[in-house]
């Protein structure tokens, strides 16, 4: 209990920087892994299952010589080891694809073609990125405020009506998929009461207005389901933290009970929160397979459903690679945030 | 309230519904109930007693005899912030400084709290919130009750942190709770304590979570401050130790309730209740022989929901047996005028219980 006594506590920003660039490079790493498992499994699985990845490219009805041409191109019949790294190096340096005189250029970064569209695999990615986030960022803090709020409103009225109501309608938002809750919100606001239209596409060029429109039911539905969750969450850990001693200690000073909750109570029980956010974030960032699916939003989450029905490798890595990325990155980030909010947490 | 009017009335007890007192605290048959599902514990169960600025009151009693609980009654922080919970029932009257508490609006206590009366908590390291530095606690708690910028509110942080002997404290304002030693960790909150200069400070065993080697270095400075500010002082403690040195008078409970009270002197060397001799009998001492063995207090702390019927410390007394026809097993004895200012609640004939502590208890202490 009585340690030696410490300088004060506050990092430098040398130790912080110093930390930023080995987590950085810890990122990357865990990046790589990731995909050398994803390129592992989903260019290694078509062959010990017997298919010609050549075959999945070209289609069933190609002759012996147009696929051996395809395996040329595109490097199929290296060890696995060699195109891999073909693959990564091509993500910061730009590909050719070489068969004879039949050069295709694909400028950095390079995630190669799609088997399908044969478009890049970065046009899919940059397309679908920004659906993804804008999907991800409006309903997080939708969920943010309307799952903390009602999980801060239900610990200070525990065992209420309202406690009792909001508690149980959070059981069925964690509950109830998303894919029913969708279509019921698409059935009636949609389709019944006409009051939003969903676009069949979203790109850059549609206006701000499209894409509220497109993007409020989706952010609703996700929103829901994760601010029930959170909604618990930030109760059970909001009564803990009212039981602490410290609360007591705030009080005993004659701080406004709103003071007590908003600056002592609320700090503490932010970081649970933000730890499950991160995480959440992270995956949601990947892709929300079932809510894009259910609305058709072009994201991330419907391309690589696509992409998987449809055996279109490229994509799939493309895909892998930005959730891992993503989630690696919403984690450093939750990382810093601790050690912002909690000072017992060092950075080093 | 008829019953404790008349007996209060006979031995002197202050009586409630009477006009606002001249003491500076008194507490008036206060009360503190808490429902469970079990029952209604009854944490405190009639609890009166006065003290005036300067003075200290010590408040001994085992875990559990609603030591902590009266201290956390006369801020007001029963009722305080307990969401949806069950809320303690509370009755009684608390006087302080001529305005009564336990009616008074919840938020002129909230005001009063920190201000007129501060607490100092048992375990330093969880009564400060691990978030912020000591400086900006201290603050805090400076800036609630006094319109003051940043840098003044500061300033005294700094001032209140020298005060107390926590060395450098320009630099140490900016620490962490858990930066701190467990001593400098309460010498922080006693900071934070008397950083409004309260006129009445409660300690709750403000030395139980530290080393024996700083607990007479808190203790000596919480007297230092006593007499510096003048505050009246309240020392909670399980430990007579503790008080031995700092109390001016003592009040002995159990089950919730008071069996004795009365000067430190006389609660020490003249003690009037079995419980008060069990506590002493309890208590090491540098001058007992060796080969004495420390002699416990028999069985456990009553259940606060079914106190033993008639004296709560019957079952534990070794001499309940004393007064005729099991008095002691079926009525409560009252607080009772021992000689000036000492009372005690015992079925026993004071001659009988001087006798068995000049005779059986002292001599082997």
């Amino acid at each position: 209990m009585a340690g030696p006594h410490k300088g004060p506590a506050a990092a430098g920003p040398r130790t912080v920087l110093a930390y930023l660039i080995r987590r950085l490079i810890a990122v990357i790493i865990m990046v790589l892994v990731v995909l050398l498992a994803t390129f592992t499994v989903f260019f290694m699985l078509p062959k010990w299952a017997g298919q010609d990845i050549a075959v999945l490219f070209a289609g069933k009805n190609s002759g012996a010589e147009q696929l051996e041409g395809v395996r040329e191109k595109l490097g199929l019949s290296d060890p696995l080891l060699v195109q891999f790294w073909d693959f990564v190096k091509g993500i910061p340096m730009g590909r050719d694809y070489v068969n004879g005189s039949d050069v295709t250029h694909c400028p950095a970064p390079c995630f190669g073609y799609s088997f399908r569209t044969e478009e890049p695999v970065w046009t899919t990615l940059k397309d679908a990125l920004p659906v993804t986030g804008a999907l991800a960022a409006g309903a997080c803090v939708l969920w943010l405020v309307a799952g903390v709020a009602t999980g801060v409103v239900s610990a200070l009225k525990r065992g209420t009506v309202w406690d009792r109501s909001a508690m149980v309608t959070a059981l069925g938002g964690v509950s109830l998929p998303v894919f029913f809750t969708g279509m019921l919100m698409m059935g009636v606001f949609v389709h019944n009461l006409g009051w939003v239209k969903i676009a069949d596409n979203l790109g850059s060029d549609d206006s701000l207005g499209v894409w509220l429109e497109t993007l409020i039911l989706p952010w609703i539905v996700l929103a829901f389901l994760n601010a029930a969750m959170y909604a618990r969450l930030t109760r059970a850990t909001m009564l803990e933290v009212l039981g602490e001693d410290y609360i007591r200690t705030a009080r005993a000073k004659g701080l406004a009970e709103s003071a007590v909750i908003r600056k002592h109570a609320l700090r503490s029980a932010m970081t649970p929160i933000l730890t499950v956010f991160g995480l959440d974030l992270g995956v949601l960032m990947g892709g929300a397979v079932l809510t894009e699916s259910t609305f058709n939003l072009p994201g991330l989450g419907l391309q690589a459903v696509n992409a998987i029905s449809s055996k279109d490798l490229p994509v799939i890595l493309g895909v892998t690679l930005c959730a891992a990325l993503a989630i690696a990155l919403a984690n450093l980030v939750v990382d810093l945030l601790y050690a912002v909010i909690d000072p017992r947490v060092r950075l080093g | 309230m008829t019953e404790l009017s008349k007996t209060g009335a006979a031995v002197g007890e202050p009586v409630a519904g009477s006009p606002a007192p001249s003491a500076f605290l008194e507490v008036r048959d206060l009360k503190v109930h808490f429902p469970t599902d079990d029952g209604l514990v009854k944490s405190v169960d009639g609890l009166s007693f006065s003290l005036e600025k300067g003075k200290t009151l010590g408040i001994v009693g085992e875990s559990g005899s609603g030591k902590s609980v009266t201290s956390l009654g006369i801020l007001g922080l029963h009722t305080a912030g307990q969401y949806g919970a069950r809320r303690a029932r509370i009755s009684g009257e608390i006087w302080l400084g001529g305005k009564e508490l336990l009616g008074a609006d919840p938020t002129d206590v909230r005001k009063m709290r920190g201000r007129e009366m501060a607490m100092i908590f048992q375990d330093p390291l969880s009564a400060l919130h691990p978030y912020y530095s000591i400086g900006k606690q201290i603050t805090e708690a400076y800036r609630v009750h006094n319109d003051v910028d940043r840098k003044t509110a500061r300033k005294r942080a700094i001032e209140m942190l020298d005060r107390v002997g926590i060395p450098q404290p320009d630099k140490r304002v900016d620490s962490y709770p858990h930066e701190f030693s467990g001593g400098m960790r309460q010498r922080a909150m006693i900071a934070m304590a008397l950083v409004n200069n309260p006129e009445l400070l409660i300690a709750d065993e403000p030395t139980t979570a530290l080393d024996v080697t700083v607990q007479a270095q808190i203790l000596d400075l919480i007297r230092d401050l006593q007499k510096e500010f003048g505050s009246a002082v309240i020392m909670i403690t399980h430990d007579l130790g503790v008080v031995a040195e700092m109390a001016d008078e003592l009040l002995v409970m159990y089950g919730g309730r008071c069996v004795e009270r009365g000067t430190a002197e006389k609660v020490f060397y003249e003690p009037q209740h079995p419980y008060t001799w069990g506590l002493l009998g309890s208590m090491p001492r540098i001058d007992r022989e060796e080969t004495e063995r420390l002699i416990p207090v028999k069985g456990s702390p009553p259940s606060l929901i079914n106190l033993p019927s008639g004296c709560a410390f019957n079952p534990r007394c070794p001499y309940a047996d004393i007064p005729k026809d099991q008095i002691t097993r079926r009525e409560r004895p009252e607080l009772r005028l021992v000689a000036d200012g000492h009372y005690s609640a015992c079925h026993m004939a004071q001659d009988e219980r001087t006798r068995i502590w000049t005779e059986e208890i002292a001599p082997k202490l």
